[in-house]
Formats: C-alpha cells, structure tokens, sequence
C-alpha cells in the first residue's frame, strides 16, 4: 500500500473521488475484520486482552490515508490512543503485525510481546509509542509539534484523545501549550467522541456541551463533526490538517464516533446493535452511487476475514518472547531518533 | 572555583554550543530570572513555561522523540510528584517499543533540605527516582561532578534525571580544583556569567572557554580513603560524611567516603570494593527512611557481602514523617545531620559481628 501525500484534494463540498471512497472502504473493512479477528482470538484464548476501535473507521481511515508519513520533524508526529488500528492499516501497517501483537509473540514487532493489542509504536512513520493511560499522550503532543514548527516544512502532530480523557489535566495541558501567544504549535487535537467512558456515560462527566467549546478561550479554531460519515470525516480533517499545516496553528476537531464493541474484553466485548455503524453507512452510499455492488463487498469481506483467520493460525505457531529477553532495551544504546533513515541501513528498530 | 550551580549553567553552556542542546526550559527558567537559582541564566536556548509540571516533562518528552535536545527543570522535586506517570512513561518508551524509540532527554531539578525550605522545598526524590527503571539517575556533590555528569546527561541517549542538592549549589569547588578552561579568578568568572541585579534587559553573558569534562555516569568516586569503616552516600550527605569522617578521625577512626555520584546505575564494584576493605558500612541518604535507595544497597550488601561483614550494616536517612519542618530543631530532627553520622560510625567501628 501506497500513500501519496498530499492525498487528492476533494473539493470543499460534494463528493470524494470514486477511486478514493473505494479505497477508503476497502481500508474501513479490513479494519472491521481485524478487529473481529482480536476479538474472536481473545475469546478462544489467544491474547489476554483486547481494546480496540471497530466503530472509529471512517475517522481513523481518513487520518491514516491524510498522514504526511515518515520520519523525523518535516513529517508529521502521531500520538494516537489504542483505537487507532484503521489509522495504521491505512498508513500501510501489515495486520498481521496486530494478529501478533495480539498474540504477544517474540515477532510482534510493536513490543515484542510486552504490551496490549493496538498499542502501536512505529519510529519510522512517527508513530510514538501508544499507552494505555487516557492522556498522557495529549502532554507530549507540544514537544514533538515544536519541533514541527522548527523543521519549517508542512508537517503537524496530531493528538488523539477520546471524550471521556479530556477531563484529565493533560487536555488543558495541551491546549494552553499549544496557544501560547506568538508561540502557537500545528497540533491537531482530535477527540473522538463515543459518548463513553469505559462505564459512565458523557452526561454524567461533562457539563460542557461539546468538547471542542474548550477550545475558545485559547483562540483555538475548533469543529464537531459527524465521524461516522466517512466522506464527512475525510473532508473536515482534511480542512483542519490543510489549517494547521498552512496556518501553523492549533486546531480542536471532535469527531462523533461509535463504539461498537464496548470498551474493552473486560466489558465482554459483544456488538452493540444500537450505535451507528460506520461502515453499514458507508455500504449504503456507495451502492447508492453504483460505487460497489452489494456481492462485492460480501466478497471481499469474506476474503479478507479468512485471510486473517488463516494469518492468526500462522501466528499462534510463532515463538513467545523468552522470560530473560526482560533486560532488553531498558537503555537504549543509541541514540535512534536522531538518525535520519539513509543512515539507518533499513534497520529501523524492531521493525 | 566555580560554584555547583554555576558549573550546571556552564555545562549546560557548552551543551549548548557543543552538543546539541536545543532547549533549557522550566517555570522561570528563561530571562529575566534565568532559575530561582539562577541555575540558567544567559543561556541561548532558555526559556519560560506556564506553571504546569506535566507540561514541561510531557513537552520534554515529545522533544527528545522528534530528535530535539530537551534539558527540562522542574523548580523543586517536590513539584515533580504529579508527574510520576509522565517519568514512567519516559522511562518506558525504549523498553515499551522493544527498542523501536529512545527518549534523549534530561530533567534537572533541585532536592533535599539545607535552605530552610520548610514542608514543600526541602523533599529528596532520590528514592521515587530510583524506583523509575528506564532512568538515568545522577547527583553530585561538587561543583566538577555537576559539570561533568550534566555534560554526560546531555549526551545520553536515554533520560536522565539531575538530581541538583540545592543546599550545595552556592558550595564552591575544593581550593585548586578548577573546571578546564575555567578562570583563575572567582570574581572575573562571576563576574563574566553571573547576570546582574536589576535590570538585566541589555546584559548578555560573556562565557569563558571551558573545555569537555565528562564524569561518566556509573562511576563513584572515593571522596576520603579509609580502613575501619566505610560511608556510601552521594549529594548533599558527602559534605557530611566528611565532617562526620573528620571528627572520629580525631579519635582514631578512619572512615572511607565514596561518593556514588550516580544512583542508576550505581557503582556496585566499588561500594563492594570498600566493603571488602573495612568490613563495616554506613549507607547514608537524605530521603525518608522507609522504602529508601539505602535499603536496597544495604539489601544487596546483605545478600553478596554477607561474609565480608565484620558488623551488622547500617542505614541512617531522613525521618519517615511527612515533611521537613521550618522550625531549625525540626529540621535537625528530620534529616541526618553530622553528630549522627559520627556516631554511627562510632558505633560501627566498635560493633562486633
């Protein structure tokens, strides 16, 4: 997979290119059938946690096919939450690598068995490390667009959070650090909205009516937008990444988003038939516009499910990680995030 | 002879120019203050932050992954207890990413009692830093350490933590002992890089030509040799130590002092080292007593030393109650002061295994 940056521009109204729609939903599916591949592998016992993001697709699609990916400060810096999957699939990550992860095999090569699924870490593509604590990603998302700012080029951070992080400090944190007067940071703060915190719903930690209304006392430019409408999702990040790309600015986009599956195993991970599916959305537009035939999509989404369900077989046979590989990479014994790629010798890390 | 805290500013000086510094930043840290210790005045890259602790470990943090060269301050330590998980997460990026990153950062921030800092300007943080793997941990005692560990800080791959005793900072370095290229005159150096009182909107600093002097970080130094009995310490409790030394080497007993200098890692070769030699060991910290740095040194000695002990090991560190007070009798109370330490090591030295 190839991503071409920028990306055709889709024009400020109307409809994206076909090709571009088909591409995105190719991407949204495949990410719908990994995800029900974790889940399925968890309930049989193979991986001991999933948390994941079936229902963020269309948002998650259009941020991976609108990354400006590579490495170092010219390109932009991802500091994503655990319910990014279609973001990397669409960057071009292989999901066997989640199947992996999901195994936590010696081969995983976002931790090497050490963390859950969908805690991605990819030096190469600026993908920092994805941890599970709601937040802390939302303090570091300054630094690294400083050095955006820096660099001089187009590239922006961009910071995910959902709703339910943003009661944490590091919000605030992040929306003070990135307006500071004369020394305003391209950050793209971008709260997925599934109205959940784990359990408790929005109404109940939220006075505020959007999010994005925090934004305003920063004179931070801000959005709440449909992030179920995948061509809804691709054009208004597209307009907020083209903002904070040109402008050099912080913007705020909250996007509505589904949570499909629950929060987490722990909560028994079952479909929730009562939220809005992205995907079925999706379908029903492009069959409208004689885009895709039904039997198409069925087609490849059965391909794609048993290409996965043929890949975690092949995976549960990989080596787990030895217990004294522990004691490795507590210190880094190099200094990897300042070498540049040429001088990498294509040996990027784990990857 | 510079003092401690101006041998930070000037390594950070020469970090600055020579290897790739490319932010000092922290509450106050930037002009006019330039650190409540003047710790960073005249520096090229320093610069003011909002009040916010996390914000400056988190920024840090995301500086040193876009390959920027971040020195952060947090103004005391005990304003760094709400960014433990922020710590965690630095100290993980490496091991999280199965090597994919490392996080080349350093956050410096002065610790311990000494200035009469009451409840919230007198904790150590040598114990909860020492509970953070993935850290480098330094702490010197003199003006040449603190130069040549925050030099060695800087060029790190790793993060690491400055743990600056603030109570030494004005303490000059030992008569002779001279940073290279340093000046021969303590006035013409304060004079060349100590901001002025007042306006110091046109002052610039005038920096001498200091060269490279890395202390490798690890490494302790033997700060007093001695047969009969060994102190391992580091930061503030070294000057201590030695008065401690001093006054039962008046009564016949000679005390080794070995300045670890690094906590993580520490110098295990040679803490073993002295305890073959003497026999008898006194760990010796600032930090509240309970879950202490000292107790895992003297956990270690215990378990690989046992048979080299000619008596029972010791640990004397700071109170375990929540604070250290105003009051001077408080303080004498809370952390080690050097009548204690000497009859430890009194009572070491006599003490039959």
């Amino acid at each position: 997979m190839s991503s071409a940056f920028p990306p055709r521009d889709p024009g400020e109204e109307g409809a994206l290119a076909p090709e571009l729609l088909v591409r995105m939903y190719q991407l949204m599916l495949r990410s719908r059938c990994l995800e029900e591949r974790l889940i399925r592998m968890n309930k049989q016992g193979d991986g001991f946690f999933w948390v994941g993001g079936p229902g963020e697709e269309a948002l998650n699609t259009s941020l991976g096919l609108l990354v400006h990916k590579g490495q170092g400060p010219e390109y932009d810096y991802l500091h994503l939450h655990y319910r990014a999957t279609a973001t990397l699939l669409a960057m071009g990550a292989d999901p066997v690598d989640t199947l992996r992860q999901m195994k936590n095999t010696a081969t995983d090569p976002y931790s090497a068995g050490r963390n859950f699924c969908n805690h991605y870490s990819v030096r190469k593509w600026n993908v920092a490390p994805v941890s599970s604590p709601i937040g802390v990603q939302l303090s570091m998302a300054p630094g690294t667009a400083m050095a955006n700012k820096r660099a001089g080029g187009r590239g922006i951070t961009i910071v995910q959070s959902g709703d339910a992080g943003t009661a944490e400090g590091d919000f605030s944190t992040c929306l003070i650090w990135c307006s500071l007067p004369g020394r305003e940071l391209p950050c793209l703060i971008l709260v997925e909205n599934n109205q959940w915190g784990i359990s408790t719903p929005y109404a109940e930690q939220h006075a505020e009516k959007h999010i994005a209304d925090r934004a305003r006392p920063f004179g931070i430019k801000s959005a709440v937008v449909d992030g179920n409408d995948a061509e809804v999702a691709y054009r208004e990040l597209k307009k907020a990444m083209d903002y904070v790309r040109t402008e050099r600015k912080p913007f705020l986009l909250e996007a509505m988003v589904s949570r499909l599956y629950g929060h987490s195993s722990a909560s028994g991970a079952n479909f929730v038939p009562d939220e809005v599916d992205c995907l079925v959305i999706f379908e029903k537009k492009l069959i409208e516009r004689k885009l895709m035939t039904r039997a198409a999509m069925d087609d490849l989404k059965a391909r794609c499910t048993q290409e996965l369900l043929e890949a975690s077989k092949r995976v549960r046979e990989e080596p787990q990680p030895r217990g004294d590989s522990i004691w490795k990479h507590v210190f880094a014994e190099r200094d990897l995030v300042r070498e540049r790629p040429s001088q990498d010798g294509g040996k990027n890390g784990a990857h | 002879m510079a003092t401690l805290v101006q041998a930070i500013r000037l390594a950070l000086h020469v970090g600055e120019e020579r290897h790739g510094v490319t932010d000092v930043f922290g509450q106050d840290v930037g002009p006019p203050l330039g650190g409540v210790f003047t710790q960073t005045q005249g520096l090229k890259t320093a610069w003011n932050t909002p009040l916010d602790e996390r914000g400056i470990v988190g920024t840090a943090i995301g500086l040193a992954l876009a390959g920027q060269r971040p020195v952060a301050e947090i103004q005391f330590c005990d304003y760094a207890f709400n960014v433990v998980d922020l710590l965690k997460l630095a100290g993980g990026i490496s091991w999280s990413s199965a090597g994919d990153w490392n996080c080349p950062m350093v956050l410096m921030t002065p610790v311990g009692s000494g200035i009469r800092g009451s409840i919230y300007h007198s904790h150590s943080f040598d114990a909860q830093a020492t509970r953070i793997p993935g850290w480098k941990i330094v702490m010197p005692s003199n003006p040449l350490d603190a130069y040549g560990l925050m030099l060695s800080a800087i060029v790190d791959p790793n993060p690491v933590m400055f743990l600056a005793p603030k109570a030494l900072l004005r303490a000059k370095a030992a008569s002779g002992e001279r940073i290279p290229g340093e000046p021969d005159d303590d006035r013409a150096l304060s004079k060349l890089i100590d901001a002025p009182l007042g306006d110091r909107s046109r002052w610039r600093p005038e920096w001498p030509d200091v060269k490279d002097a890395f202390v490798p970080i690890g490494k302790a130094r033997t700060c007093r040799p001695g047969r009969d009995v060994t102190v391992v310490t580091y930061g503030r409790m070294v000057p201590v130590a030695l008065d401690a030394a001093e006054q039962v080497a008046r009564e016949g007993v000679e005390a080794e002092v070995v300045d670890l200098r690094s906590l993580s890692p520490y110098d295990w070769d040679a803490i073993k080292a002295s305890v073959k030699k003497t026999g008898r060991v006194l760990f010796l910290n600032e930090d509240t007593e309970v879950t202490n740095f000292g107790e895992h040194l003297l956990r270690r000695t215990v378990e690989e030393l046992f048979y080299e002990l000619q008596a029972p090991p010791r640990l004397v560190a700071g109170a375990h109650v929540p604070g250290v007070g105003l009051a001077d009798a408080l303080e004498r109370a809370s952390v080690p002061q050097a009548d204690g330490v000497a009859a430890a090591l009194r009572e070491l030295a006599r003490a039959e295994a």
